[in-house]
């Protein structure tokens, strides 16, 4: 009998990228049409993979930004005058022209923000549809949505959005916006334009009147025009708590609304009676999904004693399984860091790290030697105290407390400036429902972990920002 | 030899969440085996099959027959491994072991009275016995789901240990018969209790109840099996019986073991798929593989 060590390594099995169809540039999509930034400035965007040259996009300024404004406020006349059924056609336009290019879209995807394309095909650009067909099932039920309050579109919404979640994030502005009757100008962030400018195309293609949606692309300063454009009635926002609080502070004294939702150093919290090895792959998902570029990344991990060995023995077990390398691969469950500045920020935080002294555990995998890579990394036995386990790394890298009783894992979860989210895994429910009920995040989940839907509203406590998306709260934000 | 251990030493069994089981299996089902890695799954597959008839029905000639192809698989194609054990009754053992023992294939046989175990435990070790005198390489018993249901564990404990001790040589599979446990902790429990008392594999379903070895259960089984590692250092060995009868699912059971166990356990002494109709279409994908073109069913043969 054969008694021999199979070694079976998965053969590299990397997602087709001939269909795509990228243009060599992109102008600013404005008032349905593209026209190029009056600077002239084009910059590139790369694959995090290779550090390969995609696409030029355009660099817009505040001339252009102005531009996309007058546009807006010009297709809010129409838009928010006519009727809601109309609205909702052509959002529901949208989702089905999204549904139809997914194969695309979630290749650019992976292509232009280094996730897996097994995370772009089956979670980001399916969940992206959804946002827009849940919304626009609601553009003409506002009245049953909230009965006898009249309410009433903002006007012009400046929306400006984060790298981790590219085209998903644009359909979370997008969507509830439209169907609330408000037209919108988007900025995406500079290193993964292109599945919104790749939106800007269905948009076109859909119809809707020129000037609704109007997506401009830049670097910083070209969100700070937005922000500070008078005409600008409302500011959606998601990405670092930094950028929230100039926000609020050039925002001030205006009649702007906002709605912020930033960074977050959220816990995940394992009990002795858990399911334990479905909590490990919770963890997994918690911190290692989109290569931890998750603003509600489970990234402190509090494990009661009495199993802490156990599941740490089992989680870096699950660690040395996990395929990290090229995101068009079907089997990488880990892919690129999206950009070199994020991954020295990643990589200062590791340092940081094991000269704090904590106990270090990366997984042995071989990652490719070019493009920006980062294995799944630990901190086992941090304090409370530590920089790790209070600042937000937005990588892949976990850190790891101990806890003895209830009240204390409460306090030392809330014991962080941020709220957004937290897991508990238990198999007693009387306990999920203490610690959901004391525990100071937007979203708790209860054994399972970075689950999303387009109906449930998603949002933070304290420096975690303010106001709800998805779901009848994410309508609520766009009217008055 | 498998340590021994008395029931009260058997730890407690984690409970288990099936939501989070089904999302795992999820991942392992995405995963995308292609070109190399799919000819060496392919071939691993073959060779970890226990070719299989248990039917009222049979006959000398029918198991006959099946040990010829146990051996050959298919003719036109050289090089091709050969299965790892044919399992037939106890009354065809000697048979079998006269045909198929000289191709290093080895003679696993049912019993205690499979597939209900609805018998005394002197009948069960009876049926046993016979089936080790006349040379069975493997035994794969059932246990008694009724007493394990009625919360009776220390009972099936103490029968399975019983027949660990008449094999001998023998290794035993402990057949869970999950279809009938219903719950994934109930099949997580079962598994340790058989782990503990001395199973060397521990085997999912008899094939006649449904559902058999659905992804949820060998999962859920082999985690059993990596703790039991973890906390001895000692392998035990698994078996997903019934329903596995495509080779996209088996290769997917291969993800798993290697997954949730290691490498280690790819080898047909550690790891085997019960099936009938399986080597069919793992022979088939492989001449798919070489040649880019699906072969008529007619072309392999029917035993």
């Amino acid at each position: 009998m054969s008694t021999k060590n199979n070694a079976w390594e998965y053969a590299d099995s990397i997602e087709n990228a001939s269909h795509i169809n990228l243009r060599k540039q992109y102008d600013l999509y404005i008032d349905g049409k593209w026209v190029k930034p009056s600077s002239n400035k084009y910059f590139s965007s790369s694959n995090p993979h290779d550090e390969k040259h995609i696409a030029d996009v355009s660099e817009a300024n505040e001339e252009d930004v102005d531009l996309a404004v007058q546009a807006a406020e010009k297709a809010y006349e129409l838009w928010s005058k006519i009727s809601a059924a109309e609205r909702g056609k052509y959002i529901f336009r949208i989702a089905r022209l999204m549904q139809e290019q997914a194969r695309e879209l979630a290749v650019i995807e992976s292509l232009d923000s280094g996730k897996p394309i097994r995370e772009a095909r089956d979670i980001d650009i399916p969940l992206a549809c959804n946002h827009f067909f849940y919304y626009a099932g609601w553009a003409d039920k506002l009245e049953y949505a909230f009965p006898n309050q009249h309410k009433k579109s903002l006007g012009v919404a400046g929306q400006i959005i984060p790298w981790n979640f590219p085209l998903l994030m644009a359909a979370w502005k997008i969507a509830p916006a439209l169907a609330t009757g408000n037209t919108v100008v988007l900025k995406p962030a500079e290193t993964t334009s292109l599945t919104a400018l790749k939106l800007a195309e269905i948009i076109e293609a859909s119809g809707i009147p020129p000037g609704v949606v109007n997506i401009v692309t830049g670097f910083g300063d070209t969100g700070a025009a937005i922000v500070a454009h008078p005409k600008v009635s409302k500011i959606a926002f998601t990405g670092s708590t930094a950028v929230g609080k100039l926000i609020q502070k050039t925002i001030a004294g205006s009649n702007k609304r906002a709605t912020l939702e930033l960074g977050g150093k959220s816990a995940n919290i394992i009990f002795g009676d858990a399911p334990i090895d479905q909590a490990v792959e919770g963890i997994i998902n918690g911190i290692f999904f989109n290569q931890g570029h998750v603003c509600c990344a489970g990234s402190r991990l509090f494990v009661e004693e009495s199993v802490a060995e156990k599941v740490i023995r089992k989680l870096k077990h699950r660690m040395q399984s996990l395929q990290v390398g090229n995101p068009l691969d079907k089997n990488t469950d880990v892919g690129a860091i999206n950009s070199k500045e994020q991954l020295k920020i990643i990589n200062r935080y590791i340092d940081i790290g094991i000269k704090e002294g904590s106990e270090f555990f990366q997984t042995d995998c071989a990652i490719p030697t070019e493009g920006y890579y980062c294995r799944p990394t630990l901190f086992i036995n941090v304090a409370q105290s530590s920089i790790l386990a209070q600042e937000e790394i937005f990588g892949p890298v976990l850190t790891i407390q101990t806890f003895r009783t209830v009240d204390e894992v409460i306090q030392k979860a809330n014991n962080s400036p941020y709220g957004l989210a937290a897991g508990v895994w238990t198999d007693k429910g009387s306990k999920i429902f203490n610690l959901t009920s004391k525990l100071k995040a937007g979203v708790v989940w209860a054994n399972t972990y970075n689950k999303f839907d387009p109906s449930s509203p998603f949002g933070g406590y304290k420096e975690s920002g303010f106001g709800r998306e998805g779901g009848l709260h994410g309508l609520g934000a766009y009217l008055k | 030899m498998t340590a021994k251990y008395r029931f009260n030493e058997v730890p407690p069994s984690p409970s288990i969440d099936k939501v989070g089981v089904e999302e795992r299996v999820a991942r392992f089902q995405s995963r995308s085996i292609k070109t190399t890695a799919k000819m060496q799954g392919l071939k691993m597959a073959l060779s970890m099959i226990d070719l299989t008839t248990l039917e009222g029905k049979d006959t000398e000639g029918k198991v006959k027959q099946m040990c010829f192809k146990a051996a050959h698989l298919h003719n036109g194609h050289p090089g091709l491994p050969v299965v790892a054990a044919v399992c037939v009754y106890p009354s065809m053992v000697g048979l079998a072991k006269s045909i198929v023992g000289k191709y290093g294939i080895k003679v696993a046989s049912v019993s205690t009275a499979f597939p209900s175990g609805q018998a005394p435990l002197d009948v069960k070790i009876a049926d046993t016995k016979y089936a080790v005198e006349n040379g069975a390489d493997e035994i794969d018993m059932v246990i008694s789901r009724g007493k394990f249901l009625a919360g009776e564990h220390a009972f099936v404990f103490d029968e399975i240990a019983a027949i660990k001790e008449l094999c001998g040589s023998a290794r035993l599979k402990v057949i869970l018969e999950t279809g009938e446990l219903t719950t994934l902790d109930n099949v997580r429990r079962a598994s340790d209790i058989a782990i503990y008392a001395g199973a060397d594999f521990i085997k999912t379903s008899t094939g006649k109840i449904q559902p058999a070895a659905t992804l949820q259960v060998t999962y859920t089984m082999l985690q059993a099996i990596r703790d039991y590692y973890d906390e001895t250092g000692k392998m035990v060995g698994m078996k997903p019986a019934g329903g596995i009868s495509n080779a996209k699912l088996a290769l997917h059971n291969l993800v798993m073991v290697k997954e949730v166990l290691g490498e280690e356990w790819l080898t047909n002494k550690w790891f085997r798929f019960g099936a009938s109709s399986l080597a069919n279409d793992v022979l088939m994908q492989i001449l798919k593989t070489e040649s880019g073109i699906y072969q008529s069913a007619d072309y392999f043969t029917l035993d």
